[in-house]
């Protein structure tokens, strides 16, 4: 079988950064559950920030914003994981998405998560971050998976988040190995010949 | 090889004083610059079609008709005309009034238009873009080339007996571009008819507009207009220019960083690079120009931009002296030495004429068929017209 690509999106703003922490397990664990050989490519917003904006700007990507966006697209599955500001993900993860066409992510098996002071926070991704994939339309799995800073010590919280993450990762893996391998659609293979457009005018 | 200017029309404080242009002022400089432009020797001068301000040119056919009688040997053109919101009857009508006004000197880009409320303000609806565009131009190349035309269409009043008057000049209708920079099925429309397909590159990097010029080339064989290489295309491009290239770039830093459409964004370095963009001395606008037919092959008419963000009037003009005195000649005299000679120059009314009596030759006397005098494929031209 075809090795699979996991793409992992951190949009963590401190180095280091526990969102990435956050990520980086998500991925471990979703690689456990796929053959060996499984690639991980992890995409930091951080460095991709000012291409961010300049896309905005611009409606293009730099070289360097189209290649992660390009092994995104290209990947069997997606992590992404966002702090939480101000009650939601911040401004770099969802500008991020918004630069992509509204399709590319579409079918997509995905896990998403966040990480914030206290757990307080953690529905921001039912009511924000799965919402916003629902939009793009991604298959997004069941378990979200929150971590607020006490979680990272020892004791009963980490190891729930432990378990958290190693059940968010059995599902992505799931998912990505139920669906044929990743192709990157190509919208001049399938255009429609004219013909086909003028029938009825 | 044709070149020539294409503009925006946009009212653009100069961020160097503050002062915004009145709206007259633009419009006046507007035809300065077209008429500088056949003074330098440039091919084509093309506006766009706009109906909100900051713009000005929401009636591109009133300015290119003044522009006739201005002007002795300038193509006058349009980038683009809005064939989603615009009606396909009055565009027939307006275009072939303007043609016999200009003695042929006329041909059209049709676009789409990406201004959102232009729609609902014309009574269209964008979400119907693609299948306006589909209908509109059926429509269009029918009334142009059928002299009674009865219709029925989802978008317009139904036709019955009806003669668009009046009829093309010389019994040819005026040369059809068709621009987008992003949808195949608008590159796949040009090819169907046998058009031109314009590729407004300058605000995007090329490898996206390489694949779109590349399946436009290829669906222009499919339907039989000819050879991929013979498909007619035409490309944008921007520049700015000094003697030496620091003069260049501290000249245009200001305006390229408060710019409309990419200011407050990427430097002009990050831009330059990544687009066509070509901020320099005219050699370095020669050198990056010349890489537009190593990406896009052989082609047949180069528009630059080169009056908006607010540039004054004046610095335009010297713009355009350079353009018309150094670079022009140069890339005219390398791209027309490297056009192999089956493909075709760039359209002009005479050579349409031309391959109009080739084709009527033609029929009586099989013999007949490539027009070697313009380089036209003329008989595949024809018969895309009859479909």
């Amino acid at each position: 079988m075809t090795p699979r690509t996991i793409a992992v999106v951190s949009a963590g703003l401190s180095q280091p950064s526990s969102t990435r922490l956050l990520a980086d397990k998500l991925a471990a664990a979703t690689a456990a559950g796929l053959p060996a050989g499984t690639q991980i490519v992890t995409i930091e917003l951080r460095d991709l920030a000012h291409d961010i904006v300049n896309n905005l700007l611009t409606g293009f990507p730099s070289p360097a914003l189209g290649q992660a966006i390009g092994q995104m697209l290209g990947a069997d599955g997606l992590i992404a994981v966002t702090p939480l500001y101000s009650g939601s993900y911040n401004g770099l993860f969802k500008s991020f998405f918004d630069v992509l066409d509204p399709d590319a992510l579409a079918g997509k098996p995905a896990a998403i998560g966040a990480t914030g002071g206290t757990a307080r926070h953690s529905l921001a991704l039912e009511h924000a971050i799965r919402p916003l994939f629902s939009y793009l339309r991604a298959v997004t799995v069941p378990t979200a998976v929150f971590a607020a800073t006490e979680d990272w010590g020892s004791g009963s919280s980490g190891d729930a988040l432990t378990a958290r993450i190693a059940r968010a990762g059995a599902e992505l893996a799931a998912a990505i190995g139920q669906r044929p391998t990743a192709e990157k659609p190509d919208p001049y293979a399938s255009a429609t010949p004219f013909e086909q457009l003028l029938r009825s005018h | 090889m044709q070149f020539g200017i294409f503009t925006v029309g946009d009212v653009t404080a100069d961020p160097t004083t503050g002062r915004a242009p009145t709206e007259n002022e633009r419009i006046k400089s507007m035809v300065a610059i077209a008429r500088q432009a056949e003074d330098v020797g440039l091919d084509v001068f093309a506006t766009g079609e706009h109906h909100n301000p900051p713009f000005v040119p929401s009636s591109p056919t009133t300015m290119l008709g003044y522009l006739a009688a201005q002007t002795r040997s300038l193509i006058l053109s349009t980038s683009t005309t809005l064939i989603t919101t615009n009606d396909p009857v009055k565009i027939a009508e307006d275009f072939a009034m303007l043609q016999h006004l200009a003695d042929g000197r006329v041909d059209l880009m049709l676009g789409r238009g990406n201004t959102g409320p232009v729609y609902p303000w014309f009574g269209q609806d964008i979400r119907k873009g693609i299948e306006l565009a589909i209908e509109h131009y059926h429509l269009l190349h029918r009334l142009w080339r059928e002299d009674v035309v009865d219709w029925e269409g989802q978008f317009r009043t139904p036709l019955q007996g009806f003669t668009s008057t009046p009829r093309p000049l010389d019994g040819v209708p005026p040369f059809v571009w068709h621009g987008s920079i992003r949808s195949p099925e608008i590159a796949e429309q040009a090819a169907f008819y046998g058009d031109g397909f314009f590729a407004n590159h300058i605000f995007w990097p090329t490898e996206h507009f390489v694949r779109l010029v590349e399946f436009y080339r290829q669906r222009f064989a499919h339907y039989g207009h000819g050879t991929p290489e013979q498909a007619i295309v035409g490309l944008g491009g921007q520049v700015f220019m000094a003697r030496n290239s620091q003069d260049a770039v501290r000249e245009f830093r200001p305006y390229f960083d408060n710019a409309p459409v990419y200011g407050h964004g990427p430097s002009l370095e990050e831009f330059t690079a990544q687009t066509p963009l070509t901020v320099g001395s005219p050699q370095e606008v020669i050198d990056k120009t010349l890489t537009f037919r190593e990406h896009f092959g052989d082609y047949q008419r180069q528009l630059f931009l080169m009056d908006h963000a607010g540039l004054p009037l004046k610095t335009v003009l010297e713009q355009l002296e350079l353009l018309g005195g150094e670079v022009v000649p140069a890339l005219r005299r390398e791209l027309d030495a490297l056009r192999p000679a089956n493909v075709p120059d760039g359209p002009t009314h005479e050579a349409l004429v031309a391959a109009s009596l080739a084709e009527a030759g033609s029929e009586l006397e099989p013999a007949a068929g490539l027009d070697t005098s313009t380089g036209l494929e003329t008989s595949t031209g024809l018969e895309a017209s009859r479909r």
